[in-house]
């Protein structure tokens, strides 16, 4: 028992950890953005889209903080549409230097430019921007939710896996559909696929009634090709195509195979634990908003965790080390690229029923890190911000 | 159900030989292997997916952790009876049994919880708050102290079995999965699955001691993930499973230096010897399978069909 005695001494110091408290405060911001209409009314964006994950991940810092006195507390601000939420911005960034943000590119450049954002650490968690990981990055501004390249990339893996090469494209029009669109053409070109044809979604019936008449009709033009893709981000038409080209052809991209950060048919890797302490905490199933969120509070509370310290410059140069990995339920370990911010990650690509493969896939290679194939490489990259 | 106990009885009644225990987590079932013949002999039905299992000291009980029964059932390992269950919380995924036979410590996966549980009175004697998804348990030889590692938590919980208390947590790298006292209970093993490590602490000191790394040609590094593992009874080469890597590693438990790979089957996840640790058997989740190893010449020498995602192994000698 001498031998516990001097333990229990000992554990009052535990490693990097300081024996005082270590009080960690982070804001989370959200900036409601306008709903586009859609024809379908079945699926309504939760209200706390993002922010469940967020608290999540609060609650898994804090209980691995509990061994080591650190503490964690969020501070939640909703700045409505039209709202001002730069001044929201700074009033977060007053408390902490620690900032979550669900919200539009735009903003999140203007917050990270803010003066009171110098020297703090910013979570993009829910814009697929490609820009703001190439000529509008910001050093203080990093990325938890993956762009749209490294989704459409993780999928023409998929396809050119599969020998399915030869693809046409349907495109919305809102600027998320043609953002994801321009995506997927770069990634067809990365990974040699071919684009056999294009069309833009045009229809203004109500395709919930005409879809079987008008799809065939409107997919008759495409030539030969193996598999569909659709570009429709905000969930507008995607789920009439399916079943009613005019060819029986896969469709996939926004709708029916979709390449994602997180799906509730995740469940390989402990990712069924993260599942269900998530269905616990919001009572409904974890989407990518909530995960992306849910992985930056961590990255936070993991670094915190190593280093023992809360100040920002402790924290960004140990999450930019080589000795930072999160465990993130998808099977390997996640970690921020040096180049311009974003989280490196795995891709799950799946059906609303089961994940159907996890890129990268075997066989795409990379001199560093294999997850690298995904999305904007170190010597493609326009970002200069990070000194590279 | 009274006709198959009795075939399964008349089968298991012979001086037979030794036999190594597989849970099969996506099968609700045990594949029962004989360790001379290597051919599965009997198949029993168990719980929801059942996990981790370990034999009372005097072999005439099985615990398993039936994960998704919420329970920890206990069987008669003649008959393939269920006897009862035992209270166990939510969730047991692994589990460990105190020298003293009797108290049994629960990792619960989902509920961040070590539950204690005296297997005589089938009574709860504690639940200890650990990190986030507790796995990896492991007792002292002498009994003074049980571990949990806790998986998104990274650490190892130290409790003191006379209080059932935690008096230190150490931090270890991402996943830790599996942990072992080793060489008369002076080391801790604890292995780190997303880390790709073996962190080696001094019991004594709980200070880190070395850390055992893995690498393969032509495997990436993000797939050696360590999991279960075991050393030799003189404590000098250990044995370490590494998930989707394929491959069993084995280590000069002395220098720390990986010595050698084993190819086995997919996800290799856990393992047991056999009485004389002349054979080690690990179960192979993916691909369903056991793979034998010989471990003199440290090669694999057979594969074993079993149950969908075999999970735990556990020997169970037989008098002959």
């Amino acid at each position: 028992m001498r031998i516990i005695g001097l333990a229990a001494v000992l554990s009052l110091s535990l490693g990097a950890a300081a024996a005082s408290e270590t009080k960690v405060r982070i804001g989370y911001l959200t900036v409601d953005q306008p709903a586009p209409p859609v024809l379908s009314n079945l699926d309504p964006a939760p209200e706390d889209l993002g922010l469940a994950g967020a608290q999540l991940g609060i609650e898994d810092n804090a209980t691995t903080g509990r061994f080591l006195n650190q503490t964690y507390t969020m501070d939640e601000t909703r700045v409505p549409e039209g709202g001002d939420a730069l001044a929201a911005a700074r009033a977060l960034l007053a408390s902490s230097p620690f900032l979550v943000l669900d919200a539009p590119a735009a903003t999140l450049t203007a917050v990270a430019d803010l003066p009171e954002a110098e020297g703090a650490l910013l979570f993009n968690a829910s814009a697929p921007d490609s820009a703001l990981r190439d000529a509008d990055c910001r050093a203080n501004l990093l990325h938890t939710i993956p762009s749209d390249a490294m989704r459409t990339d993780a999928l023409a893996q998929f396809l050119v896996q599969r020998r399915w090469t030869d693809v046409a494209l349907i495109s919305g029009a809102h600027p998320r559909d043609t953002a994801f669109a321009d995506a997927l053409r770069a990634s067809i070109a990365k990974f040699r696929l071919k684009l056999v044809g294009e069309s833009d979604w045009v229809f203004d019936a109500d395709m919930r009634r005409n879809a079987s008449a008008e799809v065939p009709l409107f997919t008759q033009g495409f030539k030969e090709h193996d598999v569909l893709l659709l570009a429709d981000e905000i969930g507008d038409f995607g789920r009439y195509v399916v079943y009613n080209t005019w060819l029986p052809r896969p469709v996939a991209g926004s709708e029916e195979l979709v390449p994602q950060a997180w799906a509730p048919v995740v469940e390989q890797w402990g990712a069924a634990q993260l599942q269900s302490r998530f269905e616990e905490l919001s009572g409904r199933e974890m989407q990518p908003e909530d995960y992306a969120a849910w992985a930056a509070i961590r990255s936070i509370g993991e670094a915190v965790t190593r280093t023992g310290s809360a100040e920002a410059a402790t924290l960004r140069d140990y999450i930019f080390s080589d000795a930072f990995e999160l465990a993130g339920f998808k099977g390997s370990p996640l970690s921020f690229r040096g180049w311009n911010g974003q989280l490196r990650q795995p891709i799950p690509i799946v059906t609303d029923r089961a994940v159907v493969a996890t890129a990268p896939l075997e066989g795409f290679h990379h001199q560093g890190n294999e997850l690298d194939t995904l999305g904007r490489d170190a010597p493609e990259t326009a970002c200069t911000a990070f000194g590279g | 159900m009274l006709r198959l106990t009795a075939i399964l009885a008349l089968l298991a009644s012979p001086a037979a030989a030794d036999e190594i225990w597989i849970t099969n987590e996506k099968d609700d079932s045990i594949s029962v292997i004989d360790v001379t013949t290597l051919e599965v002999t009997r198949t029993i039905p168990t719980g929801e997916r059942p996990r981790g299992i370990t034999f009372s000291h005097d072999f005439s009980k099985v615990y398993i952790c039936a994960s998704d029964s919420d329970a920890v059932q206990v069987m008669d390992p003649v008959s393939g009876e269920i006897m009862h269950d035992l209270p166990s919380g939510e969730d047991p995924e692994q589990f460990v049994l105190h020298p003293d036979n009797r108290r049994l410590y629960i990792a619960n996966e989902d509920d961040a919880i070590t539950t204690v549980v005296d297997t005589e009175t089938r009574r709860v004697i504690a639940q200890i708050d650990v990190g986030i998804e507790p796995e990896g348990m492991a007792v002292s030889p002498d009994g003074k102290i049980v571990i949990t590692t806790s998986e998104t938590t990274n650490m190892a919980h130290w409790i003191d079995t006379g209080t059932e208390a935690i008096f230190a947590n150490t931090l270890v790298d991402s996943r830790p999965r599996h942990a072992e006292f080793v060489k008369e209970g002076s080391e801790l093993w604890v292995s780190s699955e997303i880390g790709g490590t073996v962190t080696v602490f001094d019991v004594a000191s709980q200070a880190e001691k070395a850390k055992i790394e893995f690498e393969i040609t032509g495997v990436h590094e993000d797939r050696l993930q360590p999991v279960g593992f075991e050393l030799t009874p003189d404590g000098k080469t250990a044995f370490v499973a590494l998930g989707p890597a394929n491959h069993v590693a084995v280590v000069n438990a002395e220098t720390w230096e990986v010595e050698d790979y084993l190819l086995v089957g997919r996800r290799v996840w856990h393992m047991a010897f056999d009485r004389d640790h002349k054979r080690l058997f690990t179960t192979n989740g993916v691909s369903g399978d056991v793979t034998v190893i010989d471990v003199e010449k440290r090669e694999p020498i057979k594969t074993i069909k079993v149950g969908r995602f075999p999970w735990g192994a556990a020997l169970r000698p037989t008098e002959g």
